[in-house]
């Protein structure tokens, strides 16, 4: 297990070493941030300054080394934009993407495992058919278009819910979240709900697969057998079998629904990464962006790395093969 | 349609789902309409000339100034909305099919290449394919976007960056199975050459699992290439696509102009929701696990 361990563990560190040079250089291809900085009429002198300040002049490799140095140290750099250290304008933005990515995951996994065990269940039923074509529906809309069809909906047009912004937040441990308040409820609503339809989807197919392919299989029989309850068979035997992917697609998704808030934080002006990434690209702040992507890197890896390991914990036979 | 070829046979089943079959009569539409835009469309969304500013924002069913009736509304340049969707659409097919067709051809030679060689060169590959998959492709393309700037070149290849690592690896899992086999030893020993027999025997037999997986992706470009539309990051306002049409309706909808980013919208979703439709049946089809 410790050998395994140890394996993955290096497999990431170089993994992570390769994408924050693939990063950094793809990140430092674009434009030159000074001409979008300073002024055109702006002096030699000031530019020189500001180019020596940021290590501009430098070559590329030692910036590169620069910034890994900077970023064991917690460092990311100032923004060229705000003016602040990238660590804090990160830390602020990160409880608001933090608690939608939880939400519309949990929601989507709390709802989606039921649903989709019960369209495996009984597969032939009409809700279990409604529940399928939904699912497909969910699976092919681009989420920027649900994002916009909800706002369309409850906002625009009943004005039941707040089509942007964060509402109101409690401070806790210096940070600020709107799971806490009833307005932020209201107003953290739609963005889960668009966040978490394509997960949801997901989760209702994988779950309905899964449960489709154990009905007939000889664990549902004997536990029939064995007298109980298809509630008890359901919930004990089958859940627990099925739930070996579901972890897998659960954690996986995990990452890349911190890709799709960026769209979601977008369309709602939800103050988190996603909507501080897009603002960063467009005003070519460099050490935001290298900041949001080697984070995000890093996250993937660590989740990834989290799934392995929750694999064999799951699994008594991989448990046994990797000692 | 002739029952005996293989190609008829596929053909007759198809038919006999009727929902895939208007899936597919529905994407035909769609395509031969984006096609003829030029000729179909009411106006010309590019002649700036032809722009009547008057108009502007006028709901569906105006009867405009240029003598004719908006059916589906007007933009905030006074556009007609059902002529900006049909051009839009063929902006949107035309970048997705475009770079679909870069990454399969681009995709399907790497994973083959790959599958055949083996070795260092095939580890090598696949490793880079592995790690590209375990990143979302919206991330990778949003970031490619930032790179290569606004515009057809860039977003093409932020598409093709995002979507070909999907074709590597079925292409390379189909390849593994057929390079056992016989008939490539037969070949390698008539002797032809290496790069006729991965490109003229292997790679037509992995053909069927990636016609399945061109499918699932062209869709997947669309509503990708709008996503990065609607960001900003895809193609400019000059040249809308139908993301670019959402988003530049979206400021409006809040104070309840909706038809400016809905109907593009519902466009894009019939598109999207009758290419997954048919790719479905095609997958069922081409499926080896499901032949009768």
């Amino acid at each position: 297990m410790l050998g395994f361990f140890i394996q993955r563990l290096g497999q990431a560190a170089v993994v992570m070493f390769c994408t924050s040079v693939l990063v950094f250089l793809g990140v430092y291809a674009i434009g030159n941030p000074i001409d979008v900085l300073i002024s055109p009429d702006a002096t030699q002198e000031v530019r020189a300054e500001l180019i020596a300040r940021y290590g501009f002049d430098q070559p590329l490799y030692q910036q590169y080394f620069g910034f890994v140095n900077r970023l064991l140290n917690h460092d990311f750099g100032t923004s060229l934009v705000f003016n602040t250290p990238v660590t804090d304008l990160i830390l602020n933005r990160l409880p608001a993407t933090l608690e939608l990515t939880l939400v519309a995951v949990l929601g989507a996994a709390l709802l989606g495992i039921p649903l989709g065990m019960y369209a495996g269940y009984r597969p032939d039923s009409r809700s279990a058919r409604l529940i399928m074509a939904a699912s497909t529906i969910g699976f092919s809309v681009p989420t920027f278009w649900v994002g916009l069809v909800l706002i369309f909906t409850f906002s625009v047009t009943l004005g039941w819910l707040p089509a942007g912004s964060r509402g109101d937040t409690v401070t806790i441990f210096g940070t600020q979240w709107s799971v806490f308040t009833l307005d932020g409820w209201r107003h953290l609503l739609l963005p889960a709900v668009n966040l978490g339809l394509f997960k949801l989807s997901l989760m209702i197919r994988l779950a309905r697969a899964g449960t489709r392919e154990l009905m007939p299989s000889d664990t549902v029989k004997f536990a029939r057998a064995t007298g109980q309850s298809e509630w008890t068979v359901l919930r004990h035997h089958v859940l627990r079998l099925i739930s070996l992917p579901l972890v897998a697609v659960f954690g996986l998704e995990l990452g890349s629904t911190l890709a799709f808030a960026v769209v979601t934080e977008t369309i709602y002006s939800w103050p988190g990464l996603g909507k501080l990434i897009i603002d960063s690209i467009f005003s070519l702040d460099r050490p935001v962006m290298l900041a949001y992507l080697i984070l995000v890197t890093f996250f993937f890896i660590m989740i990834n790395l989290l799934v392995d390991i929750a694999y064999v914990g799951l699994d008594p036979r991989l448990r046994r093969k990797s000692r | 349609m002739n029952g005996a070829t293989p190609f008829g046979r596929f053909c007759r089943e198809f038919c006999e789902n009727r929902v895939s079959l208007a899936a597919f009569a529905t994407v035909l539409v769609l395509v031969s309409v984006a096609v003829f835009a030029p000729w179909v469309a009411p106006q010309n969304p590019y002649d700036l000339a032809s722009l009547i500013l008057a108009d502007a924002r006028r709901p569906p069913g105006f009867l405009g100034a240029g003598g004719y009736t908006h059916w589906l509304g007007t933009d905030a340049q006074g556009r007609d909305l059902l002529s900006a969707i049909l051009f839009g659409l063929a902006i949107s097919l035309r970048v997705s099919l475009t770079a679909g067709a870069i990454a399969f051809v681009l995709g399907a030679t790497l994973g083959v290449v790959a599958a055949f060689l083996g070795g260092k060169i095939e580890t090598l590959i696949m490793r880079v394919v592995d790690l590209q998959l375990s990143f979302p492709a919206l991330l990778l393309a949003l970031l490619l976007a930032a790179i290569v700037g606004q515009g057809k070149t860039g977003l093409t290849v932020a598409l093709v960056a995002a979507q070909y690592a999907y074709f590597a690896r079925t292409a390379h899992g189909a390849a593994i199975a057929e390079r056992s086999k016989e008939y490539v030893e037969a070949a390698l020993s008539v002797p032809l050459s290496v790069g006729t027999v991965v490109f003229r025997h292997i790679l037509p037999n992995c053909l069927s699992p990636l016609i399945v997986v061109a499918t699932i992706q062209i869709a997947h470009a669309i509503s990708l290439e709008a996503t990065l539309s609607f960001l900003g990051l895809g193609l400019p306002p000059t040249e809308p696509s139908l993301g670019t049409l959402i988003s530049n309706g979206f400021p409006y909808m809040l104070s309840g102009r909706y038809w400016i980013s809905i109907f593009p919208g519902i466009v894009l979703l019939v598109l999207i929701v009758g290419i997954n439709l048919v790719g479905d049946q095609v997958r069922d089809q081409l499926n080896p696990r499901f032949t009768r």
